[in-house]
């Protein structure tokens, strides 16, 4: 899902912390040194990085690109790949039986079926290609306000991540409790009163 | 500042009792909605209501779909304890109508649809449609913001108790 979808999801963040020197240019750098790769990583599983709103499947941030107005707009790609059960149990049989075909024996060890099925796994992972799954987000940072365009546990876990890694800023994730506690313009009285709230007994 | 994993369970009970009191508001007194934005037409509940009930150690899941469908059920639900946990709402402004879902637990907008957009026809077109979008979105979320920062005052003052439970409760079974 993305900005330009026609349906949108999304998941606020406030930015906590401050860049040093000019923002555009660290947020570029940091765009850059985790940008995910162009060339595919065949062994793991799952590859995450930054890319651009207009060329997903090519990352460009060059000219500042991803400037917006005020704004910087720009995606967090994750490349997964899976492999269907079926087609490990498949395979799983196959390295079974000609195992005990080669070794004339009529039952494994526990750890020689594991082995299999290790090997079985590491040999399918470098066959599949990995699916990208793009999710755009939108950063306004002298509101320190951002959208990330997904409500997925996993894609908000890895921005989360990977967000502190590129760029030394903390995403705090606005739910009830965040947006009242930072967003509310709380009196220190107020806050002490959210700090022993319980829910509401309307019906006993 | 409570660890946010726990914040966030200890306080799911907040983002439904405001998704409750956004219902009840939506019912009986649409001015408040007006005074946080000055082009507010309406805001009515759209296809969609989920209530739960997690009284006596058992969850009891309500759920109504359907363009027009009655609301009934949800009441009777209030009535017995239950809370919204999620609400999809349709929101107009002028002659721009935007819709979108609220979880309570989250406060995540879902499934938000924008009013329409130019179309990119070239590339010099992006930035344009981009910054719509954006002002769009920023619409909505700066509406339900204000709505909860008013709702979060009102949730934490003797008034919730004495006066918005009890209102709440006599909307429920007047209807």
């Amino acid at each position: 899902m993305g900005l330009l979808s026609s349906r949108n999801s999304i998941t606020r963040y406030q930015v906590t912390g401050q860049l040093d020197g000019s923002v555009h240019e660290t947020v570029y750098q940091g765009l850059k040194q985790h940008a995910i790769p162009k060339i595919e990583d065949d062994g793991s599983e799952a590859t995450a990085g930054w890319t651009s709103l207009e060329t997903p499947y090519a990352p460009d941030f060059e000219g500042y690109s991803f400037v917006f107005g005020t704004y910087m707009v720009f995606a967090l790609r994750i490349d997964k790949k899976s492999i269907p059960p079926k087609l490990i149990k498949k395979h799983y049989a196959l390295n079974v039986a000609k195992r005990l075909a080669d070794t004339g024996r009529h039952y494994l060890s526990g750890n020689e079926k594991q082995s299999i099925k290790d090997h079985v796994v590491n040999t399918l992972i470098h066959r599949i290609p990995a699916t990208p799954n793009v999710y755009d987000l939108v950063w306004d940072y002298d509101a320190a306000s951002l959208w990330f365009f997904s409500n997925l546990k996993a894609a908000n876990e890895t921005l989360e991540t990977l967000f502190v890694k590129s760029f030394n800023l903390q995403l705090i994730r606005l739910f009830p409790y965040t947006t009242a506690d930072r967003m509310a313009g709380l009196s220190n009285q107020e806050r002490d009163v959210l700090g022993k709230l319980e829910k509401s007994r309307s019906k006993e | 500042m409570l660890d946010i994993a726990v914040a966030y369970n200890r306080y799911k009970f907040l983002g439904n009792e405001f998704l409750t009191w956004l219902w009840f508001m939506i019912e009986t007194d649409q001015s408040l909605f007006r005074q946080h934005d000055p082009d507010f037409l309406s805001l009515t509940v759209g296809n969609r209501l989920v209530l739960e009930n997690t009284r006596n150690n058992a969850k009891e899941t309500v759920t109504i779909k359907g363009d027009n469908a009655s609301l009934e059920e949800g009441l009777v639900a209030l009535t017995k304890g239950a809370a919204v946990t999620e609400i999809h709402l349709s929101y107009k402004t002028g002659s721009q109508k935007w819709e979108f879902s609220l979880k309570g637990e989250s406060l995540n907008i879902s499934n938000l649809k924008l009013p329409e957009t130019g179309p990119i026809e070239t590339p010099d077109d992006l930035e344009g449609v981009v910054l719509e979008k954006v002002y769009l979105i920023e619409k909505v979320v700066g509406f339900v913001n204000n709505i909860f920062s008013h709702f979060i005052h009102l949730r934490l003052s003797n008034k919730w108790k004495n006066q918005t439970t009890p209102r709440i409760l006599k909307w429920a079974t007047s209807n």
